[in-house]
């Protein structure tokens, strides 16, 4: 103890003390932060059973109207098609949380009976796109060059050479590709959600949107290549130059200083 | 800032006294500040123990040795290892194992020769601090003078100053010969012309979509969709594609009529649907992050945004005039051109008006 | 490196003929008068002292490596069909540039390695460049009798900016073109002369088949040749100041105490290179830069989100991205202002710190030689002006990447683009102002220090049952440390009137001059450093508190 307070006045304790507080705060943070998973919502699950109207009923009406006409809370479902509802309620996007720029991926609390089964009642309200089947998104015979070159036209300007995200205007963002299930990216292009524009079979062929899925799946996989090494997020210069100041630097300053210090002396004890 | 510079606009005596430079040491008794002079020389324990230094000697040895085993690693990798070979490593991800290998056994070759080296001379080679004097870098006033004089008698000797006739007509031929080398740079490029204003646009030329490169049709755009479009005969493998798709790239949308506030716009688009430039007027990215529910789109390079909705008027951001917009009709059931583009794409330029 | 054998041997006189090879070159080229004056010069040992040596290595490990790329390398913008290894690529249209890069990342064996060798340390050499420069600004290194060399410096810095630039835009990937592009519109934005000058630059349309080679040659010969020949330059002047040093014991202006460079210095700074590329190659190894096979390659109407710079260049893109959209329209004229302003307070920004040594010299009227080094805290003034420079280049920094602080701070990204326009006039400020505040606390302290000690953080108890915490003196050494600045008074103007009644004309300069001299000297500027009177009253007097 008497060691301790001692040093206390030691010219380095200051450094000492920032970088253990430093950890502390950063410990205390992961520790205590909130944790990025939705709530289930306990009674969406106790009425699972229910079919899609009365789903609705309890999930989406209050915004959507009770017969999907919408409201001043959220748009019409007419004619937005069993595709929309299968990507916004399959990716947990609706039922929405809070109103916000935009409304997030979350988990979805929805069995995929239970989608089908609401995809089915809005269809009903009238015709829009339908849920694709697995032919058409699936990689196989698909063109990947040609993907990646209609990516870059049609897709990257928002989402990123590899589908990592990026900012729209007043917080709004496209949001990252990865991880996202082929049959909601298909699902994205041909229904346009939120302020994403709709890129139909007029404007995207079917082939097309095959070729762009595969080459997603090249790129932006878990089991995608990054030959060179660390990706660093595939953001680009931003995240290569601070990874350049810190680790390369940053590295050679530490490696600078062991040079220039002074030899361990004799006398010292 | 020249020395005389700096005398004219302040008098000597108003300028910051000047400090003592030569260290007192004879105050030291007294002066508890004064500089104590170099401490006397400490020995590290390579110094006094021999053993000590061997062991410093050995790790040394060793580093230099690793070294050589890593440049054999790199040379056997080289040899060994497939180009196209991707394994996984942990925490990295499906990297190339030939990358890797060779830049981890690089890496160690080179670092080891550094760490010995430095080892070296940290623990074995002589630490005692040394100090050098320093000489003062400005010439004493003698060898000043002398310089001065043979100045003036080379001065002199040439005759610079007094054949103003040669002088001048020197100075003449000198500034006039790089005017060659200005007249030779001419053939760079081509004079501008009209090239900055016409583009692959004019009347009746259809609207091809970029991806299926097919000519579109009004109800192949949707209220709320984003399609890409260059001119009809403009093909990807053209000499000159990039040089026209640079300037012809277009962007199309539909916007319901009520929706559309600008009436020129409005006048120009066929049922809602809307053709813009795609290039960007700020510096001339291909702007496209179109966002269906405000009609705002926005260049991902500097920011500016655009309203489609009004006549692609900038609301953000640093660009200076509204986007382009094609004047489209329909023919035969295609979309094309009514007109070339009535300005400019892209970024300003000093005659654009 | 004759030189170094040749002394090694003759001390040893193991070999003669060594001696004689060194007599012959001696003959010829004169080396033991060039040895005698260098083999054993000082260095002083400081691991700040090693941030140029960084950039140096940096900058020999870029040419060795620059150099092999070039022999794989096609400048060219002939398009080819793309049939190579990377299959994501397959029939993709591209220029030989592009195809030639891939080839390089994925046929060459290492030359995926040597490629990111090169970029890393690209941004590891203006990294270090940058960071050296503020060693030498803040630490006051720049003084008589090294302006110019800190004019070498910074043209060295400035250069490396382009010749990054330039380097990055050759594999014609779809990133640096767009940063081509974005030049194009630079040029374009000169008034007069820029649809001409951009005709002459591409040779015709913009992207047209020329620019890439034309990049090549500047990247390759023009840039690196004259930043080769101002390094050189850069280190005779280091030699022949001799390196500053930090005040300490021993430590005079009149002298430089340190290593001699035969043999510790040598083998510490040979060794520094060889751990310096050690460290890269292994970056290298582990971390992937400019994958242009997942950017793809340059087509003008493509684009990705996330367009950026390196990081050098960040600060011109921040300008650029927050900059109002004026533009002015005028007898049939146009001006971009929107590109033409960001695009002058570019190196506007640059100067501003190049020439702060030649201001600072006029303003302080002090032609005397410094070699030891200020502590920054005793020149409130230039810190606070350094840190100011500091904080606006960041915060146009932040600009540059607001969209990536966007999506990753969850703000708006027009948020980020209001903040810049606000704080990059009003972060240096009060970023001034603070840190002169602090620097004034620091100077308070060291007083306290000298006069009164080291706090130790023991308490004692007196006798009488007072509690008083220890203060340890300070030694000698550290004494002279904390007082061996100069405390000059400010420039004064005299009086209006001279002794004869006659009104003394002062120019406006010289009223600036003392204004500007009492920011540095002035009273809010300095704490007078305790007397050595002070010092004896306090020690002798009533013991330690």
């Amino acid at each position: 103890m008497k060691k301790l307070s001692a040093r206390r006045r030691h010219p380095l304790a200051a450094l000492v003390v920032l970088l253990f507080a430093l950890a502390v705060t950063g410990g205390l943070y992961a520790a205590f932060a909130p944790a990025d998973k939705a709530q289930a919502d306990d009674s969406a699950q106790s009425l699972a059973i229910e079919e899609g109207k009365k789903l609705y009923a309890v999930g989406c009406a209050s915004c959507h109207g009770t017969g999907g006409q919408g409201t001043s809370d959220g748009p019409s479902l007419v004619g937005v098609g069993a595709a929309a509802v299968d990507f916004q309620v399959g990716t947990g996007r609706m039922p929405a949380q809070q109103p916000g720029a935009q409304v997030p991926r979350k988990k979805n609390i929805y069995s995929n009976a239970q989608i089908d089964q609401l995809a089915a009642y809005v269809a009903s309200l009238g015709a829009g796109p339908t849920v694709p089947d697995k032919e058409q998104y699936s990689p196989d015979g698909a063109d990947i060059g040609k993907g990646g070159e209609l990516f870059r036209t049609n897709c990257a300007q928002c989402h990123n050479f590899t589908g990592k995200g990026g900012a729209l205007t007043d917080g709004k963002y496209a949001p990252t590709l990865e991880g996202v299930d082929p049959k909601h990216i298909y699902e994205a292009m041909e229904t346009g959600p939120q302020n994403m524009p709709s890129f139909g079979d007029g404007s995207l062929s079917k082939e097309n949107k095959k070729d762009i899925i595969a080459y997603l799946g090249a790129v932006n996989g878990d089991e995608s290549e990054s030959p060179g090494g660390l990706d660093l997020g595939g953001l680009g210069p931003v995240s290569e130059g601070l990874f350049g100041y810190i680790f390369g630097l940053g590295t050679l300053i530490v490696v600078a200083i062991w040079v220039a210090a002074r030899t361990t002396k004799a006398k010292k004890s | 800032m020249s020395e005389t510079g700096r005398h004219a606009d302040v008098p000597e005596e108003t300028l910051p006294s000047e400090r003592e430079t030569a260290h007192v040491s004879v105050e030291k008794a007294e002066n508890p500040f004064a500089d104590p002079g170099l401490p006397p020389h400490e020995h590290r324990i390579q110094d006094i123990d021999e053993r000590a230094a061997k062991r410093s000697e050995r790790v040394v040895a060793l580093q230099f040795l690793v070294s050589m085993l890593a440049t054999v690693a790199f040379i056997a990798s080289y040899v060994a290892v497939p180009v196209d070979k991707i394994v996984y490593i942990w925490p990295i991800g499906h990297i190339s194992a030939l990358n890797f290998a060779l830049g981890l056994s690089l890496g160690v070759a080179l670092f080891c020769i550094g760490a010995g080296a430095v080892h070296w001379a940290r623990t074995l080679m002589s630490d005692v601090e040394v100090a050098d004097e320093r000489h003062p870098i400005e010439a004493e006033p003698e060898v000043k003078a002398k310089v001065m004089e043979d100045f003036a008698q080379g001065a002199k000797e040439s005759g610079f100053g007094r054949r103003k006739l040669v002088r001048n007509t020197l100075f003449g031929a000198l500034a006039m010969v790089p005017l060659s080398g200005v007249v030779l740079l001419r053939d760079l490029g081509p004079l501008p012309g009209t090239k900055l204003r016409t583009t692959g646009w004019k009347r009746g030329v259809r609207l091809v979509n970029q991806s299926t490169n097919l000519p579109l049709r009004p109800e192949d755009i949707a209220v709320g969709s984003l399609t890409f479009a260059k001119p009809e005969g403009l093909e990807d493998d053209a000499e000159d594609f990039n040089v026209q798709i640079a300037k012809d790239a277009l962007m199309i949308v539909r916007i319901k009529p009520e929706d559309i506030k600008d009436k020129q716009e409005l006048s120009w688009s066929y049922d809602g649907i809307v053709a813009y430039s795609k290039i960007c007027t700020h510096v001339g990215c291909p702007i496209s992050l179109y966002e269906q529910q405000t009609h705002h789109v926005l260049c991902p390079c500097h920011q500016s945004t655009f309203d489609l909705s009004d006549g692609g008027r900038v609301i953000f951001g640093p660009a200076g005039h509204a986007l382009p917009q094609l004047h489209i009709m329909v023919k035969d059931g295609f979309l094309e051109a009514a007109s070339g583009f009535e300005e400019p794409v892209g970024p300003s330029f000093w005659e654009r008006g | 490196m004759s030189n170094e054998t040749s002394a090694t041997t003759t001390r040893r006189g193991k070999a003669p003929r060594g001696e004689r090879v060194a007599d012959w070159a001696d003959g010829r080229l004169g080396i033991y008068s060039l040895a005698k004056a260098n083999m054993r010069k000082i260095f002083p040992d400081h691991w700040s002292f090693m941030l140029g040596e960084v950039a140096l290595y940096s900058f020999i490990i870029i040419i060795l490596t620059g150099v092999y790329l070039t022999l794989f390398f096609h400048p060219s913008m002939a398009e080819v069909v793309y049939h190579g290894s990377y299959v994501p690529m397959h029939g993709i249209r591209m220029t030989q540039a592009f195809e030639s890069t891939l080839a390089i990342s994925f046929d060459v064996r290492g030359g995926l390695l040597i490629r990111q060798i090169h970029h890393w340390a690209a941004l590891v050499f203006l990294a270090a460049m940058m960071v050296h420069m503020m060693r030498v600004f803040f630490t006051g290194a720049f003084r008589k009798p090294r302006e110019v060399n800190w004019l070498f410096g910074f043209l060295l810095f400035v250069l490396g900016m382009f010749t990054g630039f330039t380097g990055y835009s050759l594999p014609d990937d779809l990133l640096s073109g767009t940063g081509v592009r974005f030049i194009e519109g630079v040029i374009l934005a000169m008034p007069l002369v820029g649809s001409y000058l951009q005709m002459f630059i591409f040779g015709g349309e913009f992207p047209g088949h020329d620019i890439i080679p034309r990049f090549f040659t500047v990247h390759v010969l023009l840039l690196p040749g004259i930043m080769l020949g101002l390094l050189v330059a850069h280190l005779i002047l280091v030699f022949y100041h001799k390196h500053t040093q930090f005040p300490g014991a021993g430590k005079t202006n009149n002298n430089v105490v340190g290593m001699p460079l035969l043999p510790v210095y040598m083998a510490k700074a040979g060794g520094f290179f060889f751990l310096v590329f050690g460290v890269i190659s292994v970056i290298a190894a582990v971390a992937s830069i400019n994958p242009v096979w997942a950017i793809g390659p340059y087509r003008p109407d493509q684009v990705s989100t996330g367009a950026q710079p390196d990081w050098y260049m960040g600060f011109a893109e921040g300008l650029v991205r927050v900059m109002p959209g004026w533009e002015w329209n005028f007898w049939g004229h146009t001006v971009n202002f929107g590109v033409l302003i960001p695009i002058l307070v570019f190196p506007l920004v640059l100067v501003a710190i190049a020439v702060y040594p030649f201001v600072e010299s006029w303003i302080r009227g002090d032609k005397r030689e410094h070699h030891i080094l200020d502590r920054p805290r005793n020149v409130p003034t230039r810190t606070g002006f350094g840190v100011a420079w500091l904080v606006a280049y960041f915060v146009m920094l932040i600009g540059g990447g607001n969209d990536l602080w966007a999506t990753h701070f969850h703000l708006s990204i027009n948020s980020i683009t209001w903040f810049v326009r606000i704080a990059f006039f009003v972060g240096p400020v009060l970023a001034f102002i603070a840190t002169k505040r602090i620097c004034m606390g620091l100077q308070r302290r060291d007083r306290d220090k000298v006069l009164h000690g080291r706090e130790s953080g023991i308490i004692k108890r007196l006798p009488h049952g007072e509690f008083i915490e220890v203060h340890e003196p300070l030694d000698q050494e550290q004494l002279h440390v904390l007082t061996q600045h100069e405390q000059p008074t400010p420039i004064e103007l005299g009086p209006e009137v001279d002794e004869n009644g006659v009104e003394r004309k002062v120019s406006r300069t010289q009223k600036l001059r003392a204004k500007l001299s009492k920011s540095y000297y002035g009273e809010d500027s300095v704490i007078p450093k305790p007397t050595v009177e002070e010092y004896k009253e306090i020690t002798s007097g009533h013991g330690h508190h």
